[in-house]
Protein backbone atom coordinates (compact mmCIF):
# COMPACT_ATOMS: atom_id res chain seq x y z
CA UNK A 1 0.00 0.00 0.00
CA UNK A 2 2.28 2.38 1.23
CA UNK A 3 5.09 1.47 -1.86
CA UNK A 4 1.77 2.06 -4.26
CA UNK A 5 1.01 5.57 -2.71
CA UNK A 6 4.89 7.13 -2.70
CA UNK A 7 4.43 5.91 -6.72
CA UNK A 8 1.46 7.78 -7.40
CA UNK A 9 3.03 10.82 -5.41
CA UNK A 10 6.27 10.40 -7.80
CA UNK A 11 3.91 9.76 -11.17
CA UNK A 12 2.51 13.35 -9.96
CA UNK A 13 6.10 15.32 -9.42
CA UNK A 14 7.10 13.78 -12.50
CA UNK A 15 4.28 14.86 -14.70
CA UNK A 16 4.48 18.27 -13.12
CA UNK A 17 8.86 18.65 -13.70
CA UNK A 18 7.27 17.47 -17.51
CA UNK A 19 4.98 20.45 -17.83
CA UNK A 20 7.36 22.94 -16.12
CA UNK A 21 10.10 21.76 -18.71
CA UNK A 22 7.68 22.81 -21.61
CA UNK A 23 6.27 25.70 -20.21
CA UNK A 24 9.72 26.57 -19.72
CA UNK A 25 10.75 25.66 -23.26
CA UNK A 26 7.76 27.45 -25.13
CA UNK A 27 8.74 30.37 -22.55
CA UNK A 28 12.47 30.31 -24.03
CA UNK A 29 11.01 30.16 -28.05
CA UNK A 30 8.62 33.26 -27.15
CA UNK A 31 10.72 35.51 -25.03
CA UNK A 32 12.67 37.33 -27.77
CA UNK A 33 10.43 38.00 -29.27
CA UNK A 34 7.90 39.60 -26.66
CA UNK A 35 10.96 41.19 -24.95
CA UNK A 36 11.13 43.95 -27.77
CA UNK A 37 7.74 45.21 -26.14
CA UNK A 38 8.81 46.52 -22.66
CA UNK A 39 11.74 47.15 -24.49
CA UNK A 40 9.77 49.67 -26.84
CA UNK A 41 8.32 51.58 -24.31
CA UNK A 42 10.36 51.70 -21.25
CA UNK A 43 11.71 55.46 -20.44
CA UNK A 44 15.12 53.90 -19.92
CA UNK A 45 17.48 53.42 -22.70
CA UNK A 46 18.39 49.95 -21.54
CA UNK A 47 15.72 47.30 -20.39
CA UNK A 48 15.34 47.24 -16.60
CA UNK A 49 12.76 45.48 -14.37
CA UNK A 50 10.50 46.65 -13.54
CA UNK A 51 10.23 48.97 -16.00
CA UNK A 52 10.99 52.60 -14.30
CA UNK A 53 8.17 54.76 -16.71
CA UNK A 54 6.38 54.09 -19.85
CA UNK A 55 6.48 56.49 -22.63
CA UNK A 56 5.66 56.12 -26.48
CA UNK A 57 8.71 58.58 -27.23
CA UNK A 58 10.38 56.00 -29.27
CA UNK A 59 8.04 55.30 -31.96
CA UNK A 60 7.67 59.33 -32.22
CA UNK A 61 11.43 59.19 -32.99
CA UNK A 62 10.59 56.07 -35.27
CA UNK A 63 7.96 57.71 -37.24
CA UNK A 64 10.16 61.11 -37.30
CA UNK A 65 13.28 60.32 -38.10
CA UNK A 66 13.17 60.77 -41.78
CA UNK A 67 16.35 57.59 -42.48
CA UNK A 68 14.14 55.43 -40.64
CA UNK A 69 10.87 56.58 -42.71
CA UNK A 70 13.19 56.45 -45.84
CA UNK A 71 14.37 53.12 -45.32
CA UNK A 72 10.62 51.27 -43.96
CA UNK A 73 9.07 53.20 -47.35
CA UNK A 74 12.01 51.44 -49.56
CA UNK A 75 11.45 48.39 -47.43
CA UNK A 76 7.83 48.21 -48.67
CA UNK A 77 8.06 49.12 -51.88
CA UNK A 78 10.47 46.50 -52.57
CA UNK A 79 8.71 43.87 -50.50
CA UNK A 80 5.50 44.47 -52.81
CA UNK A 81 7.18 44.16 -56.18
CA UNK A 82 8.46 41.39 -55.02
CA UNK A 83 5.54 39.64 -53.79
CA UNK A 84 3.95 40.20 -56.73
CA UNK A 85 6.89 39.19 -58.76
CA UNK A 86 7.70 35.88 -56.90
CA UNK A 87 3.77 35.16 -57.16
CA UNK A 88 3.29 34.93 -60.38
CA UNK A 89 6.79 32.88 -61.17
CA UNK A 90 6.30 30.91 -58.22
CA UNK A 91 2.34 30.08 -59.39
CA UNK A 92 3.89 29.19 -63.28
CA UNK A 93 6.34 27.02 -62.23
CA UNK A 94 3.83 25.28 -59.38
CA UNK A 95 1.77 24.61 -62.65
CA UNK A 96 3.97 23.40 -64.67
CA UNK A 97 5.61 21.37 -62.08
CA UNK A 98 2.47 19.67 -60.73
CA UNK A 99 0.19 19.60 -63.93
CA UNK A 100 2.80 19.95 -66.80
CA UNK A 101 4.65 17.92 -69.47
CA UNK A 102 8.60 18.47 -69.09
CA UNK A 103 11.60 16.82 -68.84
CA UNK A 104 13.83 17.14 -65.92
CA UNK A 105 10.84 17.42 -63.50
CA UNK A 106 12.76 16.21 -59.94
CA UNK A 107 15.74 19.05 -61.03
CA UNK A 108 13.53 21.83 -61.87
CA UNK A 109 11.92 21.39 -58.31
CA UNK A 110 15.07 21.03 -56.80
CA UNK A 111 16.44 24.08 -58.86
CA UNK A 112 13.17 26.44 -57.56
CA UNK A 113 13.85 25.28 -53.92
CA UNK A 114 17.63 26.12 -54.57
CA UNK A 115 17.76 29.60 -53.30
CA UNK A 116 16.37 28.18 -49.46
CA UNK A 117 19.38 25.81 -48.66
CA UNK A 118 22.58 28.13 -50.33
CA UNK A 119 24.02 30.21 -47.99
CA UNK A 120 22.38 33.99 -48.08
CA UNK A 121 25.87 35.45 -47.40
CA UNK A 122 27.48 33.91 -50.72
CA UNK A 123 24.11 35.42 -52.66
CA UNK A 124 24.48 38.28 -51.24
CA UNK A 125 28.40 38.57 -51.79
CA UNK A 126 27.35 37.55 -55.72
CA UNK A 127 24.91 39.92 -56.54
CA UNK A 128 27.18 42.68 -54.73
CA UNK A 129 29.60 41.93 -56.86
CA UNK A 130 27.57 41.94 -60.16
CA UNK A 131 25.66 44.56 -59.55
CA UNK A 132 28.36 46.98 -58.61
CA UNK A 133 29.74 47.73 -61.89
CA UNK A 134 26.15 48.00 -63.33
CA UNK A 135 25.08 50.74 -60.34
CA UNK A 136 22.27 48.54 -59.13
CA UNK A 137 23.47 48.16 -55.59
CA UNK A 138 21.11 50.22 -53.47
CA UNK A 139 18.25 50.29 -56.28
CA UNK A 140 14.75 49.14 -56.58
CA UNK A 141 15.58 46.80 -59.76
CA UNK A 142 18.52 45.11 -57.77
CA UNK A 143 16.38 44.31 -54.75
CA UNK A 144 13.45 43.02 -56.50
CA UNK A 145 16.17 40.64 -58.67
CA UNK A 146 17.48 39.53 -55.58
CA UNK A 147 14.59 39.07 -53.09
CA UNK A 148 12.78 37.62 -55.83
CA UNK A 149 15.22 34.81 -56.10
CA UNK A 150 14.82 34.27 -52.23
CA UNK A 151 10.53 34.41 -52.57
CA UNK A 152 10.23 32.19 -55.50
CA UNK A 153 10.83 28.51 -53.11
CA UNK A 154 8.18 30.12 -50.70
CA UNK A 155 5.06 30.17 -53.20
CA UNK A 156 6.43 27.01 -55.19
CA UNK A 157 5.80 24.96 -51.85
CA UNK A 158 2.53 26.57 -50.89
CA UNK A 159 1.42 26.30 -54.41
CA UNK A 160 2.23 22.77 -55.13
CA UNK A 161 0.73 21.64 -51.73
CA UNK A 162 -2.45 23.33 -53.06
CA UNK A 163 -2.30 22.38 -56.51
CA UNK A 164 -1.94 18.26 -55.33
CA UNK A 165 -4.73 19.25 -53.18
CA UNK A 166 -7.37 19.84 -56.46
CA UNK A 167 -8.94 16.85 -58.26
CA UNK A 168 -7.65 16.75 -61.65
CA UNK A 169 -10.74 15.15 -62.75
CA UNK A 170 -12.78 18.68 -61.97
CA UNK A 171 -10.36 20.18 -64.86
CA UNK A 172 -11.31 17.33 -66.80
CA UNK A 173 -15.21 17.75 -66.37
CA UNK A 174 -14.61 21.44 -67.30
CA UNK A 175 -12.73 20.31 -70.52
CA UNK A 176 -15.26 18.14 -71.75
CA UNK A 177 -18.28 20.47 -71.09
CA UNK A 178 -16.25 22.80 -73.60
CA UNK A 179 -14.62 25.19 -72.12
CA UNK A 180 -10.62 25.79 -73.07
CA UNK A 181 -7.73 25.29 -70.80
CA UNK A 182 -7.57 28.96 -70.14
CA UNK A 183 -10.92 29.38 -69.04
CA UNK A 184 -10.43 25.86 -67.03
CA UNK A 185 -7.84 27.56 -65.57
CA UNK A 186 -9.25 30.96 -64.57
CA UNK A 187 -12.72 28.99 -63.53
CA UNK A 188 -11.57 26.07 -61.97
CA UNK A 189 -8.47 25.52 -61.05
CA UNK A 190 -7.59 29.18 -60.07
CA UNK A 191 -10.28 29.83 -57.53
CA UNK A 192 -9.37 26.05 -56.35
CA UNK A 193 -5.81 27.04 -55.56
CA UNK A 194 -6.30 30.55 -54.41
CA UNK A 195 -5.80 30.33 -50.39
CA UNK A 196 -2.34 28.26 -51.39
CA UNK A 197 -1.45 31.45 -53.37
CA UNK A 198 -2.35 33.88 -51.19
CA UNK A 199 -0.55 32.26 -48.65
CA UNK A 200 2.73 32.19 -50.54
CA UNK A 201 2.11 35.65 -51.58
CA UNK A 202 2.50 36.35 -47.83
CA UNK A 203 5.31 34.62 -47.52
CA UNK A 204 7.31 35.96 -50.05
CA UNK A 205 6.34 39.00 -48.82
CA UNK A 206 7.84 38.74 -45.49
CA UNK A 207 10.20 36.56 -46.97
CA UNK A 208 11.66 40.23 -48.76
CA UNK A 209 10.40 42.64 -45.92
CA UNK A 210 12.35 40.61 -43.05
CA UNK A 211 15.24 39.63 -45.46
CA UNK A 212 18.75 41.00 -43.48
CA UNK A 213 21.71 39.54 -45.16
CA UNK A 214 21.54 40.23 -48.98
CA UNK A 215 20.26 43.64 -48.21
CA UNK A 216 23.02 44.07 -46.28
CA UNK A 217 25.28 43.72 -49.26
CA UNK A 218 23.36 45.30 -51.87
CA UNK A 219 22.14 48.26 -50.13
CA UNK A 220 24.16 51.62 -50.32
CA UNK A 221 24.35 54.85 -48.49
CA UNK A 222 20.94 56.40 -50.71
CA UNK A 223 19.16 52.72 -50.90
CA UNK A 224 18.99 51.11 -47.68
CA UNK A 225 16.33 48.56 -46.54
CA UNK A 226 14.73 48.91 -42.53
CA UNK A 227 16.71 45.26 -42.05
CA UNK A 228 19.95 47.51 -43.09
CA UNK A 229 19.29 50.53 -41.07
CA UNK A 230 18.15 48.18 -38.05
CA UNK A 231 21.52 46.58 -38.39
CA UNK A 232 23.56 49.69 -38.87
CA UNK A 233 21.91 50.63 -35.91
CA UNK A 234 21.97 47.50 -33.80
CA UNK A 235 26.23 47.50 -34.46
CA UNK A 236 26.28 51.53 -33.92
CA UNK A 237 24.05 52.44 -31.16
CA UNK A 238 21.73 50.21 -29.43
CA UNK A 239 18.66 53.13 -28.80
CA UNK A 240 15.24 51.75 -28.20
CA UNK A 241 14.25 53.14 -31.49
CA UNK A 242 15.50 49.99 -33.15
CA UNK A 243 12.93 47.77 -30.23
CA UNK A 244 9.58 50.29 -31.42
CA UNK A 245 10.96 50.13 -35.20
CA UNK A 246 11.01 46.25 -34.55
CA UNK A 247 7.70 46.18 -32.60
CA UNK A 248 5.95 47.84 -35.30
CA UNK A 249 7.41 45.23 -37.89
CA UNK A 250 6.53 42.31 -35.72
CA UNK A 251 3.25 43.44 -35.18
CA UNK A 252 2.30 44.20 -38.66
CA UNK A 253 3.62 40.73 -39.94
CA UNK A 254 1.56 38.84 -37.25
CA UNK A 255 -1.31 40.61 -38.48
CA UNK A 256 -0.87 40.15 -41.89
CA UNK A 257 -0.09 36.07 -41.17
CA UNK A 258 -3.64 36.35 -38.83
CA UNK A 259 -5.75 38.06 -41.83
CA UNK A 260 -3.62 35.06 -44.32
CA UNK A 261 -4.60 32.11 -42.35
CA UNK A 262 -7.89 33.21 -41.94
CA UNK A 263 -8.98 34.18 -45.13
CA UNK A 264 -7.17 30.55 -46.17
CA UNK A 265 -9.12 28.58 -43.43
CA UNK A 266 -12.62 30.01 -44.25
CA UNK A 267 -12.09 29.49 -47.44
CA UNK A 268 -11.07 25.60 -46.96
CA UNK A 269 -14.23 25.01 -44.65
CA UNK A 270 -16.41 26.68 -47.41
CA UNK A 271 -15.29 24.02 -49.92
CA UNK A 272 -14.99 21.57 -47.63
CA UNK A 273 -19.01 22.03 -46.56
CA UNK A 274 -20.36 22.57 -50.32
CA UNK A 275 -18.50 19.59 -51.03
CA UNK A 276 -20.96 17.69 -48.94
CA UNK A 277 -24.01 16.12 -50.11
CA UNK B 1 -20.85 -2.83 -67.25
CA UNK B 2 -22.38 0.67 -66.93
CA UNK B 3 -19.69 3.35 -65.28
CA UNK B 4 -21.13 6.75 -63.96
CA UNK B 5 -19.45 9.30 -66.30
CA UNK B 6 -17.60 11.08 -62.84
CA UNK B 7 -16.26 7.47 -62.08
CA UNK B 8 -14.81 7.67 -66.49
CA UNK B 9 -13.72 10.64 -66.00
CA UNK B 10 -11.89 10.07 -63.23
CA UNK B 11 -10.38 7.21 -64.66
CA UNK B 12 -9.68 9.17 -67.58
CA UNK B 13 -7.58 12.18 -65.39
CA UNK B 14 -6.28 9.48 -63.79
CA UNK B 15 -3.85 8.40 -66.65
CA UNK B 16 -2.54 11.70 -66.55
CA UNK B 17 -2.41 12.66 -69.82
CA UNK B 18 -5.72 14.50 -70.39
CA UNK B 19 -5.10 17.65 -67.50
CA UNK B 20 -1.61 17.75 -68.29
CA UNK B 21 -0.58 21.25 -69.74
CA UNK B 22 1.21 20.48 -73.03
CA UNK B 23 5.00 20.51 -73.69
CA UNK B 24 5.07 24.04 -74.78
CA UNK B 25 2.98 25.30 -72.42
CA UNK B 26 4.78 23.68 -69.89
CA UNK B 27 7.84 25.24 -71.35
CA UNK B 28 6.48 28.74 -70.78
CA UNK B 29 5.28 28.47 -67.80
CA UNK B 30 8.86 27.53 -66.40
CA UNK B 31 10.61 29.98 -68.30
CA UNK B 32 9.89 33.31 -66.22
CA UNK B 33 11.69 30.70 -62.69
CA UNK B 34 14.89 29.83 -65.23
CA UNK B 35 14.81 33.26 -66.39
CA UNK B 36 14.77 35.01 -62.69
CA UNK B 37 17.60 32.96 -61.55
CA UNK B 38 19.55 33.35 -64.43
CA UNK B 39 19.89 36.50 -63.90
CA UNK B 40 19.65 36.81 -60.27
CA UNK B 41 21.47 33.01 -58.82
CA UNK B 42 23.24 30.81 -61.37
CA UNK B 43 25.09 34.00 -63.17
CA UNK B 44 26.45 35.73 -60.04
CA UNK B 45 26.89 32.68 -57.82
CA UNK B 46 29.26 31.61 -61.19
CA UNK B 47 30.88 35.51 -61.40
CA UNK B 48 31.82 34.66 -57.89
CA UNK B 49 33.00 30.69 -58.53
CA UNK B 50 35.37 32.33 -60.93
CA UNK B 51 36.50 34.88 -59.49
CA UNK B 52 38.02 32.53 -57.20
CA UNK B 53 39.79 31.32 -59.61
CA UNK B 54 41.38 34.28 -60.93
CA UNK B 55 44.92 34.43 -60.75
CA UNK B 56 45.38 30.13 -60.98
CA UNK B 57 43.69 29.21 -57.86
CA UNK B 58 46.14 31.51 -55.84
CA UNK B 59 43.66 32.33 -53.26
CA UNK B 60 42.70 28.87 -52.52
CA UNK B 61 46.45 28.20 -52.25
CA UNK B 62 46.75 31.17 -49.47
CA UNK B 63 43.93 29.79 -47.66
CA UNK B 64 45.22 26.30 -47.55
CA UNK B 65 48.13 27.70 -46.71
CA UNK B 66 47.46 29.31 -43.37
CA UNK B 67 45.79 27.20 -40.84
CA UNK B 68 43.72 30.32 -39.20
CA UNK B 69 41.07 29.91 -42.03
CA UNK B 70 41.15 25.90 -42.12
CA UNK B 71 40.33 26.83 -38.39
CA UNK B 72 37.56 28.92 -39.22
CA UNK B 73 35.79 26.24 -41.65
CA UNK B 74 36.45 23.60 -38.21
CA UNK B 75 35.01 26.44 -35.79
CA UNK B 76 31.64 27.00 -38.10
CA UNK B 77 31.12 23.23 -38.67
CA UNK B 78 31.78 22.29 -35.22
CA UNK B 79 29.60 25.22 -34.28
CA UNK B 80 26.69 23.75 -36.57
CA UNK B 81 26.77 20.61 -35.24
CA UNK B 82 26.52 21.79 -31.99
CA UNK B 83 23.19 23.97 -32.86
CA UNK B 84 21.82 20.89 -34.50
CA UNK B 85 22.18 18.81 -31.27
CA UNK B 86 21.19 21.43 -29.12
CA UNK B 87 17.64 21.97 -31.51
CA UNK B 88 16.73 18.31 -31.62
CA UNK B 89 17.24 18.34 -27.84
CA UNK B 90 15.21 21.47 -27.03
CA UNK B 91 12.88 20.34 -29.89
CA UNK B 92 11.93 16.88 -29.48
CA UNK B 93 10.05 17.63 -25.83
CA UNK B 94 7.66 20.38 -27.41
CA UNK B 95 7.07 18.41 -30.45
CA UNK B 96 5.89 15.52 -27.81
CA UNK B 97 3.82 17.75 -25.81
CA UNK B 98 2.72 19.43 -29.13
CA UNK B 99 1.04 15.72 -30.10
CA UNK B 100 -1.01 15.37 -26.71
CA UNK B 101 -2.09 19.37 -26.21
CA UNK B 102 -5.62 19.67 -27.40
CA UNK B 103 -7.90 22.70 -27.43
CA UNK B 104 -6.25 26.22 -25.85
CA UNK B 105 -3.01 24.60 -24.69
CA UNK B 106 -2.52 23.06 -28.03
CA UNK B 107 -3.32 26.89 -29.77
CA UNK B 108 -0.45 28.68 -27.32
CA UNK B 109 1.85 25.94 -27.86
CA UNK B 110 1.69 26.62 -32.06
CA UNK B 111 1.71 30.26 -31.59
CA UNK B 112 5.03 30.01 -29.25
CA UNK B 113 6.30 27.52 -32.09
CA UNK B 114 5.06 30.11 -35.56
CA UNK B 115 5.67 33.66 -33.75
CA UNK B 116 8.96 33.32 -33.63
CA UNK B 117 9.44 31.76 -37.27
CA UNK B 118 7.82 34.89 -38.80
CA UNK B 119 9.73 37.63 -36.43
CA UNK B 120 13.05 38.60 -38.37
CA UNK B 121 16.05 37.03 -37.62
CA UNK B 122 17.71 40.39 -37.16
CA UNK B 123 14.82 41.36 -34.15
CA UNK B 124 15.56 38.10 -32.50
CA UNK B 125 19.16 38.69 -32.62
CA UNK B 126 18.76 41.82 -31.25
CA UNK B 127 16.52 40.59 -28.44
CA UNK B 128 19.44 38.45 -27.90
CA UNK B 129 21.67 41.18 -27.06
CA UNK B 130 19.27 43.30 -25.43
CA UNK B 131 18.91 40.08 -23.04
CA UNK B 132 22.48 39.05 -22.72
CA UNK B 133 24.42 42.28 -22.51
CA UNK B 134 26.22 43.45 -19.13
CA UNK B 135 23.37 45.17 -17.92
CA UNK B 136 20.84 43.15 -19.57
CA UNK B 137 18.11 41.36 -17.95
CA UNK B 138 19.59 37.84 -17.37
CA UNK B 139 23.10 39.54 -15.55
CA UNK B 140 20.22 41.29 -13.30
CA UNK B 141 18.57 38.39 -12.80
CA UNK B 142 21.31 36.45 -11.68
CA UNK B 143 22.50 39.34 -9.91
CA UNK B 144 19.24 39.61 -7.52
CA UNK B 145 18.85 36.08 -6.77
CA UNK B 146 22.46 36.54 -5.85
CA UNK B 147 24.05 34.01 -8.01
CA UNK B 148 26.58 35.95 -9.19
CA UNK B 149 28.57 38.86 -7.72
CA UNK B 150 29.82 40.46 -10.72
CA UNK B 151 27.67 40.86 -14.01
CA UNK B 152 28.84 37.94 -16.67
CA UNK B 153 30.04 38.05 -20.26
CA UNK B 154 27.45 36.45 -22.03
CA UNK B 155 27.88 38.51 -25.62
CA UNK B 156 30.10 38.51 -28.23
CA UNK B 157 31.03 34.83 -27.00
CA UNK B 158 31.00 31.17 -28.94
CA UNK B 159 27.82 30.70 -25.76
CA UNK B 160 26.02 33.67 -27.29
CA UNK B 161 26.32 32.54 -30.65
CA UNK B 162 25.53 29.10 -30.50
CA UNK B 163 22.41 30.02 -28.17
CA UNK B 164 20.83 32.56 -30.55
CA UNK B 165 21.28 30.26 -34.09
CA UNK B 166 19.38 27.08 -31.91
CA UNK B 167 16.91 29.65 -30.76
CA UNK B 168 16.14 30.99 -34.21
CA UNK B 169 16.87 27.56 -35.49
CA UNK B 170 14.35 25.66 -33.18
CA UNK B 171 11.39 25.52 -34.83
CA UNK B 172 13.01 23.77 -37.61
CA UNK B 173 14.15 21.47 -35.76
CA UNK B 174 10.05 20.92 -33.68
CA UNK B 175 8.17 21.02 -37.22
CA UNK B 176 9.75 17.29 -38.51
CA UNK B 177 10.02 15.62 -35.85
CA UNK B 178 6.00 16.85 -34.63
CA UNK B 179 5.30 15.81 -38.58
CA UNK B 180 6.23 12.07 -37.79
CA UNK B 181 5.13 12.04 -34.46
CA UNK B 182 1.72 13.10 -34.95
CA UNK B 183 1.50 9.98 -38.06
CA UNK B 184 2.52 7.33 -35.71
CA UNK B 185 -0.38 5.48 -34.62
CA UNK B 186 -1.78 5.60 -31.25
CA UNK B 187 -2.58 2.13 -31.21
CA UNK B 188 1.35 1.31 -31.02
CA UNK B 189 1.85 2.68 -27.90
CA UNK B 190 -1.35 1.25 -26.45
CA UNK B 191 -0.23 -2.30 -27.70
CA UNK B 192 3.34 -1.95 -25.53
CA UNK B 193 1.52 -1.05 -22.47
CA UNK B 194 -1.17 -3.74 -23.07
CA UNK B 195 2.06 -5.99 -23.20
CA UNK B 196 3.39 -4.78 -20.03
CA UNK B 197 6.01 -1.38 -21.56
CA UNK B 198 5.67 1.11 -18.73
CA UNK B 199 5.38 4.69 -19.88
CA UNK B 200 9.05 5.27 -20.27
CA UNK B 201 9.49 1.53 -22.08
CA UNK B 202 6.79 2.06 -24.23
CA UNK B 203 8.52 5.18 -25.19
CA UNK B 204 11.78 4.28 -25.52
CA UNK B 205 10.84 0.99 -27.40
CA UNK B 206 8.18 2.32 -29.66
CA UNK B 207 7.86 6.20 -30.04
CA UNK B 208 11.56 6.91 -30.52
CA UNK B 209 12.95 4.94 -32.80
CA UNK B 210 10.17 5.85 -34.95
CA UNK B 211 10.41 9.23 -35.03
CA UNK B 212 14.14 8.99 -35.55
CA UNK B 213 13.64 9.84 -39.31
CA UNK B 214 12.27 12.74 -38.26
CA UNK B 215 14.77 13.78 -35.55
CA UNK B 216 17.28 13.10 -38.37
CA UNK B 217 15.29 15.34 -40.99
CA UNK B 218 15.52 18.13 -38.29
CA UNK B 219 19.06 18.06 -37.31
CA UNK B 220 20.03 18.03 -40.71
CA UNK B 221 18.10 20.91 -41.56
CA UNK B 222 19.53 22.58 -38.57
CA UNK B 223 22.80 21.93 -39.64
CA UNK B 224 22.61 23.15 -43.43
CA UNK B 225 20.81 26.63 -42.49
CA UNK B 226 23.56 26.98 -38.98
CA UNK B 227 26.19 26.65 -41.78
CA UNK B 228 25.06 29.76 -43.69
CA UNK B 229 24.37 31.92 -40.84
CA UNK B 230 25.37 35.97 -40.93
CA UNK B 231 23.52 38.05 -39.12
CA UNK B 232 23.05 36.40 -36.01
CA UNK B 233 27.13 35.81 -35.63
CA UNK B 234 28.08 39.08 -36.78
CA UNK B 235 25.65 40.77 -34.09
CA UNK B 236 26.31 38.31 -31.00
CA UNK B 237 29.61 36.92 -31.58
CA UNK B 238 33.42 38.20 -30.60
CA UNK B 239 36.48 38.32 -32.60
CA UNK B 240 36.99 34.81 -30.43
CA UNK B 241 34.02 33.77 -32.45
CA UNK B 242 35.02 34.03 -36.59
CA UNK B 243 32.80 31.87 -38.72
CA UNK B 244 32.62 31.22 -42.57
CA UNK B 245 29.85 33.79 -43.23
CA UNK B 246 31.25 36.76 -40.72
CA UNK B 247 34.73 35.52 -42.37
CA UNK B 248 33.62 36.76 -45.51
CA UNK B 249 31.82 39.77 -44.42
CA UNK B 250 35.02 40.64 -43.07
CA UNK B 251 36.83 40.53 -46.14
CA UNK B 252 34.34 42.18 -48.21
CA UNK B 253 33.64 44.90 -46.06
CA UNK B 254 36.50 45.77 -44.14
CA UNK B 255 39.11 43.72 -45.87
CA UNK B 256 37.90 44.77 -49.94
CA UNK B 257 39.97 41.10 -50.69
CA UNK B 258 37.76 40.26 -53.00
CA UNK B 259 39.67 36.61 -54.50
CA UNK B 260 39.71 35.96 -50.93
CA UNK B 261 36.25 36.63 -49.98
CA UNK B 262 35.24 34.70 -53.61
CA UNK B 263 37.45 31.95 -52.05
CA UNK B 264 35.89 31.51 -49.42
CA UNK B 265 32.21 31.60 -50.64
CA UNK B 266 32.93 29.10 -52.85
CA UNK B 267 33.99 26.39 -50.15
CA UNK B 268 31.37 27.37 -48.13
CA UNK B 269 29.43 27.00 -50.70
CA UNK B 270 30.41 23.57 -51.51
CA UNK B 271 30.28 22.21 -48.14
CA UNK B 272 26.39 23.15 -47.97
CA UNK B 273 25.83 21.72 -51.15
CA UNK B 274 27.33 18.39 -50.50
CA UNK B 275 25.68 17.82 -47.38
CA UNK B 276 22.37 18.71 -49.26
CA UNK B 277 23.34 16.19 -51.81
CA UNK B 278 24.22 13.54 -49.35
CA UNK B 279 21.25 14.03 -46.76
CA UNK B 280 18.86 14.76 -49.69
CA UNK B 281 16.45 12.30 -48.47
CA UNK B 282 16.49 13.64 -45.04
CA UNK B 283 16.00 17.14 -45.95
CA UNK B 284 13.19 16.49 -48.39
CA UNK B 285 10.86 14.54 -45.69
CA UNK B 286 11.35 17.41 -44.08
CA UNK B 287 8.23 19.43 -43.55
CA UNK B 288 9.48 22.00 -41.56
CA UNK B 289 10.07 23.47 -44.92
CA UNK B 290 6.87 23.84 -45.72
CA UNK B 291 6.58 27.29 -43.56
CA UNK B 292 10.10 28.18 -43.41
CA UNK B 293 10.64 31.78 -42.84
Amino acid sequence: MGTRSTDIKLQVILSCIQTLGIIALLFFLILPTLIIIPMSISTTAYLQFPPQGLTLDWYRAFFNDPDWMSATWFSLKIAFATCFAATTVGTMTALALVRGDIPFKGFLHALSLAPMIVPHIVLGVALYLVFAPLDLTGSLTGFLIGHTVLAVPFVVITVTAALQRVDPALELASLNCGANRLQTFLHVTLPNIAPGIFSGAVFAFLASFDEATVAFFISDVDGKTISRKMFEDIDFNLTPVIAAASTVTVVASLALIGIAQLLSTDKETRTQRSECP
Amino acid sequence: MPRSPIRALRALADTGHASRYSSLTSAILVLPLLAILAIGFIYPVTELVGLSLSNGGASYLRLGRDPLYLGVLATTMATAASVAVSCVLLAYPVAYAMTRLRGGAALLAAACVFIPLWTSVLIRSYAWIVLLQRNGIVNELLRTTGLIDHPLKLLYTQGAVILGMAHILLPFAILPIYATLRTLPADLVRAAANLGAGPLRGFLLVTLPLSLPGVFAGSVLCFVLALGFYITPALLGGPGSMLMATLIGQQTVVLLDWPLAAALSTILLTVTLLTVFVFRKAISLSKGFQSVH
